[in-house]
């Protein structure tokens, strides 16, 4: 298939589209608005439903509902607008249902501004709303990848049980890149990935029999019943962390003096940042992190080299991602930090700036 | 090759749809492209800009600190990003409403008065073609066929005499461009 030039946003709407989703709520915010209004032209046109809620409560509420029958659902918004969503992703993990949330963060926090940041990393690695759960994060970084995310986010969903999330941010929901597209998923693959939830989602029930009822809840009043739940819930996050580490290696090397480590957006610039200095005989590796929970610590540990001897890590944020750098450096070289906040965005040139002076530290 | 560009001019000028054209064109001949735009609470007669790289190389950041190109349609523009053009770079400005050019003599400049021209092919539309003419003369950054393929595309279904005009300001620009 040919590449088409296309926006972050728009991207992700068709992917999901291709991957199966019919089922799509959702309340407009910038910058994602692009999101909601292509979902709100094309859904239609696949016999989809595309609902504009009165609130992001409600969305989130509506997504619970449908992911209880089993069908691929998802939901999107920005950072003030997933906060409202908490309550309800919260609920949809205790009752263990699959579906996906889109987060294209803006400058936060409260209602901040509108401009590219990755604030909400905390929210989204450590759960984000009460309670002991956790969410699948996979941070893209560039507009195919956005877009190829889709199915994985569907797939990683329906597999765990779990609502997964895709932690992108303003920059990558309006920047056009050339993408080009999975094969689109037939109604009949749509509708048979759907058998694999018939044991335990809410579907119609032919003979009337009440006995095959199948109940969807997120409440437990007996604490040794809801005790065990979380116990389940947590068996079910160690094989997560298990399996589905997912980091992008750059310029890794025996050489390397100083290891950076940055995601999404940032990554980008860092990137910039080390072509300039690798053209000058400098030899800086980066370590990416494409799912942000479960995080790659081995992988960031290992990346660690014989002559490595700072590691560097560069955030949209004040230094949220830091703390689960710094828990697999295992202070074993210091770790700095340099980020820009409020929805501002580093330079290549700044960040050059950075690790030159790194280098003569 | 990799040029870093930016466009920047008044809200409406038709500057996003220069960097727009060019990515497009910059992929059909199959480059690596990236579009990145200003957003936020802006209206026309605003400003906006849009950065965007087309490079045989895999892109890093889609953010251009430093551009190879500037393409300038209004004074504040060349104030606030004139000074960061690479040495040797290029700078394109609409003398219609750059009434105090730019001083720096380590850059190439061609200008034009980009608003008589385009009043002159039809419209005061058809500036942004006229530019990306003037780009594509200046650096063969990508080939006047693609550009005029694209357009003949994007214009299907739309009034001829649209077209022509559209398909006139590329070519005035491509000669400005060549010099």
């Amino acid at each position: 298939m040919a590449k088409i030039l296309m926006k972050g946003n728009e991207a992700i709407a068709e992917a999901a589209i291709r991957s199966g989703c019919r089922l799509y709520f959702a309340y407009p915010i910038t910058p994602q608005s692009e999101l909601i209004e292509y979902m709100a032209r094309m859904m239609p046109k696949v016999n989809g439903t595309f609902l504009q809620a009165e609130s992001e409560v409600s969305a989130i509420n509506m997504v619970y509902g449908a992911a209880g029958c089993g069908k691929r659902v998802m939901t999107s918004s920005s950072s003030p607008g997933i906060s409202l969503k908490a309550e309800g992703i919260s609920y949809i993990a205790g009752a263990q249902l699959p579906c996906v949330i889109i987060n294209v963060q803006r400058g936060g926090p409260g209602l901040g501004d509108i401009q590219p940041a990755q604030g909400d990393y905390f929210q989204a690695t450590k759960g984000g709303g009460h309670g002991d759960y956790r969410l699948i994060v996979l941070a893209p970084s560039s507009v195919q990848e956005f877009a190829d995310m889709a199915s994985e986010a569907f797939d990683l969903a329906d597999k765990y049980r779990t609502p997964v999330m895709i932690l992108a941010d303003g920059m990558l929901g309006q920047m056009m890149e050339p993408v080009e597209f999975k094969p689109t998923l037939t109604d009949e693959e749509i509708e048979k990935l759907g058998e694999q939830h018939t044991s335990w989602c809410i579907h119609p029930n032919q003979d009337g029999d009440l006995k095959h009822h199948h109940e969807i809840n997120s409440l437990e009043i007996d604490p040794l019943v809801l005790e065990q739940h979380v116990i389940n819930l947590y068996k079910k996050y160690a094989e997560i962390e298990k399996n589905e580490q997912r980091h992008e290696e750059y310029n890794i090397s025996d050489d390397n003096e100083i290891l950076c480590v940055a995601w999404g957006t940032a990554s980008r610039v860092v990137k910039s940042a080390i072509n300039e200095l690798k053209a000058q005989g400098k030899s800086i590796g980066m370590i990416r992190p494409i799912n942000v929970w479960p995080y790659p610590y081995e992988a960031v540990a290992k990346a660690i080299g014989p002559k490595v001897k700072k590691v560097y890590v560069f955030e949209l944020n004040t230094g949220q991602m830091l703390d689960d750098v710094k828990i697999a450096v295992e202070g074993k070289v210091p770790v700095k930090f340099w980020g820009k906040v409020g929805g501002v965005v580093f330079t290549p040139a700044e960040i050059k700036e950075k690790l030159e002076e790194c280098f003569k530290e | 090759m990799t040029m870093e560009m930016i466009c920047a001019g008044f809200g409406g000028q038709g500057v996003l749809t220069i960097g727009r054209f060019l990515a497009q064109a910059g992929m059909k001949e199959g480059k690596n492209v990236s579009w990145l735009p200003s957003y936020g609470p802006e209206m026309r007669g605003g400003t906006a800009n849009v950065s965007t790289v087309v490079s045989d190389e895999a892109i890093a950041s889609p953010i251009v600190s430093f551009p190879d190109v500037l393409v300038a349609l209004n004074q504040p523009s060349i104030d606030k990003f004139a000074p960061s053009i690479r040495p040797g770079g290029i700078l394109i400005y609409n003398t219609n409403m750059c009434p105090h050019g730019c001083k720096r003599d380590d850059i190439q400049v061609v200008s034009a008065p980009m608003v008589d021209i385009a009043l002159e092919i039809g419209s005061q539309m058809v500036m942004n073609m006229l530019a990306i003419g003037i780009i594509i003369g200046k650096t063969g950054i990508i080939k006047h066929e693609t550009m005029v393929d694209d357009l003949k595309d994007y214009m299907k279904g739309r009034s001829p005499e649209l077209l022509e005009m559209n398909l006139n300001a590329i070519q005035r620009g491509v000669e400005i461009g060549r010099g």
